[in-house]
């Protein structure tokens, strides 16, 4: 069943248009990749079905489960199961990363009309996963992200991501700034979370990360459009031979 | 050059407002002679306005306009009101000193409580022999007319080496719409002592009052001292309050004020550091909405050396609120290897929101480490989108973000329970907001 249904998605950013009529279909279950150089409009596309303002949507539109997700406020969006893994995960000083999970997932759970999550309950819950994605307890006692490194900065969107239990993920360039054993931490805890109801989509320039997170289907963007969809084999193609080809075909 | 006669906003002579009240006022006739002498140094200069320094932000001649008549003493129903205020707002475990609309009620007081280990008299009381406490250095016009009108207040002693077992909390409680309360209170802290002094102003359904405190603190050598004040007067009304702080020796003494009521309010604090070795943390909060104006106006005076005095303010700043945040650090030229600094920080949460963040440095020795900080800011967008992109909505994210940004001067209070409680307020404010 369709999952995400992104249909000819036309958005402006300052008068400037970055996506010029997108569509790409994501069902439950699957795993779908994401590539394309510097400024193809990934991010953007991941910052859009997350709703961040700043982007003005100008045709086509964005269907979750059905619905229409462009008429959602973000928070909205994160309670029917979108869930963004940002590129550059923010630091919060002053909200410590356990206060932090525990209102945003009963903000969450209010929303869908459900009971909040009782503390031993919740606390049993990220006690085992933080021991998964091997996150020291001491890290939740900080300030959101303050003073993580990088791998630290992800394995806590991955952590998010276990709690929440959303049934999109977006990924965004999951793989910057990590070396290759914080990577396959993060990337263990995703597959982890991989289910025949949640469906991924990672953003990345690199083949090295679907390394570590297999795709069922590989599409290739260049200047705003998904140029090209194909297997995982894509990957290894465009590993091979670069953008160039696809910037040409755009 | 002759001074014309102030008249106020209904053509009454501003010394009516004395005349008027003197018959009410304690004292002996020495005390009254004090007095008179006092309510003429607030004639002469009138209410403070723009054109006096310490003053410029808050001009209290355009935002007050006059004082208003001494409240009468409570009676019957405002005693039931203010007893449930003293319900409302005591702080669990703390022993009470209640005064309502200038006037302490023994009633509805933990007199005896107090009285088993700190000594205890009334400002009334005192005053039966003694000016004594109505006496300050300042000529600032509002301490003189605290001065010329104070009704009552607690006078508090703190034996050498006593340790206080509860924290005592001086209540002020407002009952009388349209008038005024004066109080004047004095806590003197024995050597080596220990104690927790809260002060709380609250209203018992009054409206649109004035409150005009002045407290004079001395804290003795050695000792470990922490003062709260929690300001939440009502929306309509105006609190000035004069802090006067003589610090000795090898003292540890914490400091916090939380504001988040009253139309216009002013806390004036003037510390002196006369001891070395001491250890002066002087911290906190100012949550304005709607059209309030507030003004925190600090002077940490570094008189000997080897002091350290830190101050951290936030300030949140709502609506067409105005924030003001005066500080100066004077180091006298002796006071070698003073260690200062102070950092103001205010959020703006509209466009139509001000701040005036003033801080001084006024250095006369060479070998000291002294700074501060200023900024002024709106919330930051990235850090909004990111808790809204985690199921937060607009006024729950920002609340979080502004509990975050005010957390780091509540944290300076080092009693857990003083901490949470302070939270609590300002949790409350910010789901009032909502």
């Amino acid at each position: 069943m369709a999952l995400l249904e992104v249909k000819d998605l036309k958005v402006r950013v300052e008068e400037r248009e970055i996506l010029h009529g997108l569509t790409l279909t994501v069902n439950e279950g699957e795993i779908h990749a994401i590539m394309g150089p510097n400024g193809s409009g990934k991010s953007t596309l991941s910052h859009v079905i997350a709703g961040k303002p700043g982007y003005e949507v100008t045709d086509g539109q964005i269907l979750f489960k059905g619905e229409d997700l462009l008429e959602m406020a973000p928070e909205e969006r994160a309670a029917k199961g979108v869930f963004l893994a940002f590129q550059y995960p923010v630091e919060i000083p002053g909200v410590t990363t356990m206060n932090f999970l525990r209102t945003a997932l009963n903000a969450q759970r209010k929303a869908r009309g459900e009971t909040e999550l009782m503390v031993p309950d919740f606390l049993k819950k990220v006690r085992e996963v933080s021991k998964s994605l091997n996150i020291p307890q001491d890290m939740l006692k900080r300030g959101v992200n303050v003073g993580f490194s990088g791998g630290e900065k992800k394995r806590n969107e991955v952590l998010q991501m276990a709690l929440f239990e959303p049934s999109l993920c977006i990924l965004d360039e999951m793989d910057s700034g990590l070396d290759i054993d914080a990577l396959r931490i993060a990337a263990d805890g995703v597959n982890a979370l991989h289910s025949p109801k949640r469906a991924m989509v990672v953003i990345t320039h690199y083949q090295r990360l679907l390394n570590y997170i297999v795709p069922d289907i590989v599409h290739v963007m260049s200047k705003g459009r998904v140029v090209k969809s194909g297997g995982k084999e894509l990957a290894l193609e465009l590993e091979a031979s670069g953008y160039a080809q696809f910037e040409d075909a755009a | 050059m002759n001074v014309a006669v102030a008249k106020t906003g209904n053509g009454r002579a501003v010394s009516d407002l004395f005349a008027s009240a003197e018959g009410r006022l304690p004292g002996s006739p020495a005390v009254v002679a004090v007095r008179r002498e006092a309510f003429e140094t607030y004639e002469r200069l009138g209410l403070p306005h723009r054109r006096i320094e310490e003053w410029k932000y808050t001009d209290l001649r355009a935002l007050v306009g006059e004082v208003l008549p001494l409240a009468a003493s409570p009676d019957a129903a405002a005693l039931k009101r203010a007893a449930d205020a003293v319900k409302a707002h005591a702080i669990s475990g703390a022993r009470k000193l209640v005064l309502v609309d200038g006037v302490f009620v023994a009633d509805l007081s933990d007199v005896k409580a107090v009285a088993s280990e700190a000594g205890f008299r009334t400002l009334r009381e005192t005053l039966e022999k003694d000016a004594g406490l109505l006496k300050t250095a300042s000529t600032d016009a509002v301490i003189s007319l605290n001065a010329a009108m104070a009704t009552d207040g607690v006078v508090l002693s703190i034996a050498d080496g006593a340790q206080l077992s509860a924290p005592i909390q001086i209540l002020h409680i407002a009952t009388a719409a349209s008038a005024s309360a004066f109080t004047r209170s004095q806590v003197a802290i024995g050597k080596g002592a220990r104690a927790t002094i809260i002060e709380s102003f609250v209203a018992a359904g009054a409206e649109a009052y004035q409150v005009n405190d002045a407290v004079i603190v001395k804290v003795g050598d050695n000792s470990d001292v922490a003062h709260i004040r929690l300001m939440d007067d009502a929306p309509d009304a105006v609190n000035i309050t004069s802090q006067f702080v003589t610090i000795g020796a090898n003292v540890k003494f914490n400091v916090f004020n939380m504001t988040t009521g009253a139309a216009v309010s002013r806390l004036q604090g003037f510390f002196t550091l006369a001891g070395e070795g001491s250890e002066l943390s002087v911290n906190g909060v100012n949550l304005l909405q709607k059209t309030e104006h507030g003004d925190t106006t600090l002077v940490v005076d570094h008189a000997v050396p080897n002091c350290v005095s830190r101050e951290v303010f936030r300030a949140v700043i709502d609506d067409r609120a105005h924030s003001v945040f005066q500080g100066r650090i004077i180091v006298r030229p002796d006071a070698q290897k003073t260690d200062g600094k102070m950092m103001i920080r205010a959020l703006l949460l509209s466009d139509e929101a001000e701040a005036d963040n003033k801080p001084e440095l006024e250095i006369f020795a060479d070998d000291v480490s002294c700074g501060h900080g200023a900024t002024a800011g709106a919330l930051d967008d990235s850090l909004l989108f990111y808790l809204k992109a985690r199921g937060l909505p607009e006024k729950q994210a920002q609340a979080l973000l502004i509990q975050a940004f005010v957390g780091e001067a509540i944290e300076q209070i080092a009693d857990d329970d003083l901490r949470e409680h302070v939270i609590g307020i300002a949790e409350r404010w910010l789901e009032r907001r909502q």
